[in-house]
């Protein structure tokens, strides 16, 4: 397999930004990277004295660890700060608290934040290469990279595959991103929910609205199930989380709607019993953990690409 | 193409495959666990060629893969990410093998070290060994190939093409140009 790859951005900020060839890039890196995970020497050196700066200011265990495990893979050194153990709590912003960082001489910075748009903000403040992780309701890129790069693993080309994201979509990064994505990739989505969580302002993107949820599933190749991210809302958006389950949640019955061998993903952390049944998360069909693993590799091949493009050389900064 | 220096046609291309894969039938005749490797891109039909000729010798198969020696390369931010992801694919086990490492040309030697650390990532092979088709000169490490096939004196900004069809090698040639 021959493939010219091109990459040339130092920060990974939104899927909304790449093309097509970036995105193929990226997958086929994280295949060579995901061959690595099963050797008996995981470490690659590529990365080598190099400081990784994890900046959670939101609560994350899949995402942090994977880009701890995918920075440790590559040889990096890693340190995580989390919002209440760090200066912000005594009233420092998120710009110093980044020039600080990048003052203590770390080569890339990791962020996560509430506020959309924040790592992009950075990025244009450091030199150093700037990775979301997830900004509000924005985007979490590599959520949606890793969840195509396991969709193609799964069902091959996207084109013309149908995907229905099933749930919170309206406070959804995820849900955000992995329609950039998939849209690129030439898959044919359906976001499904109730209208206060799914508002057809979202056909803008180029995707079809429903609030059936027989004729959201019917014949799909995949559904993405969301989190309802209580979090989030600052107003009811559906009377309770029991009549959300009756209404939306994904049980065997509802299951059977989709192609015989359509999978399941969940970007977790899952409520069982509430937007899926427990059985129905632990079933073959069933792709969450796949989706972690795939996370390590997905996000090496980010770390990797970017730190390319900013010219680390090994052992110099 | 710049100027052409040199060209080596299919016949005597081959001859060079079949000394070496003669070398190393004669070295390894009883070797248990042995295999050929090529280091992706330009070294995979190599290789090919060098195991098919081996075959022969030997009489039984022997395991060919290919490595790819991008992640361990020392001039990681220096160069354009590289062009290809051909994966690295050693179908066997490489713990106690002997590994023929095949490379179509020899030149500063990093490729070579980079896709000795790639195999060791695998396991601890009993042994490796380089054999390359063309030994080009201008080294910048202490690695020198155990088989090779032609010793061109070139200078660095000459550049050695090497084209090998495994299914047609009729117009099999090594050239030797300017840039």
């Amino acid at each position: 397999m021959t493939k010219n790859l091109n990459w040339t951005r130092k920060d990974l900020i939104a899927i909304e930004d790449l093309k097509i060839e970036e995105l193929e890039t990226i997958f086929s890196l994280t295949a060579s990277f995901k061959q690595t995970l099963s050797r008996s020497q995981k470490k690659l050196p590529s990365l080598r004295g190099k400081t990784i700066v994890n900046l959670f200011l939101e609560p994350s265990t899949r995402t942090r660890v994977a880009f701890e495990i995918a920075a440790k893979r590559l040889s990096a050194d890693v340190i995580t700060v989390t919002g209440n153990a760090s200066s912000l709590v005594k009233g420092e912003t998120l710009r110093d608290t980044a020039q600080t960082i990048q003052a203590l001489n770390a080569d890339m910075i990791i962020v996560r934040h509430k506020a959309a748009g924040s790592p992009y903000f950075l990025s244009r403040l450091l030199e150093m290469p700037v990775i979301n992780a997830g900004d509000g309701a924005h985007e979490h890129p590599t959520q949606a990279l890793l969840d195509c790069f396991t969709l193609r693993e799964k069902l091959g080309d996207l084109v013309g595959k149908k995907v229905t994201i099933l749930g919170d979509i309206l406070f959804s990064r995820v849900a955000r991103s992995n329609i950039w994505a998939l849209k690129k990739l030439g898959a044919e989505v359906t976001l499904a929910g109730p209208s206060t969580l799914v508002p057809e302002l979202f056909r803008e993107f180029g995707v079809q609205v429903r609030h059936d949820l027989k004729s959201a599933l019917d014949d799909a190749d995949a559904v993405i199930l969301l989190r309802i991210q209580h979090e989030r809302q600052t107003a009811t958006h559906f009377p309770s989380i029991g009549e959300y389950t009756s209404m939306f949640g994904l049980n065997r019955m509802r299951a059977s709607w989709l192609k015989p061998d359509a999978i399941i993903m969940h970007p977790g952390p899952i409520n069982r019993g509430v937007e899926i049944d427990s059985d129905l998360a632990d079933s073959d069909r069933s792709l969450i953990l796949e989706q972690v693993t795939n996370g390590i590799a997905t996000r090496m091949a980010v770390l990797y690409l970017c730190a390319h493009a900013a010219g680390m050389k090994p052992g110099n900064p | 193409m710049g100027k052409e220096i040199k060209r080596i046609n299919s016949t005597e291309l081959h001859k060079a495959i079949d000394r070496i894969a003669e070398s190393i039938a004669d070295r390894h005749c009883d070797s248990s666990i042995l295999s050929v490797v090529g280091i992706a891109d330009g070294g995979i039909s190599f290789a090919q060629a060098l195991a098919r000729r081996l075959a022969d010798l030997i009489g039984k198969e022997l395991p060919c893969g290919a490595v790819n020696t991008a992640f361990h390369r020392d001039d990681f931010g220096h160069n354009p990410i590289p062009k290809s992801f051909q994966r690295t694919d050693i179908p066997l086990n490489v713990e106690g093998a002997t590994v023929i490492l095949a490379d179509d040309v020899l030149f500063t030697g990093r490729t070579a070290r980079a896709a000795i650390n790639e195999i060791f990532d695998m396991g601890r092979p009993e042994r490796v060994e380089l054999a390359v088709l063309c030994d080009r000169g201008n080294r910048c490490l202490p690695i020198q190939a155990d088989y090779t096939g032609f010793v061109e004196d070139t200078t660095p900004e000459q550049q050695v093409e090497v084209v090998i069809n495994i299914e047609d090698p009729a117009g099999d040639s090594l050239i030797i140009h300017e840039k």
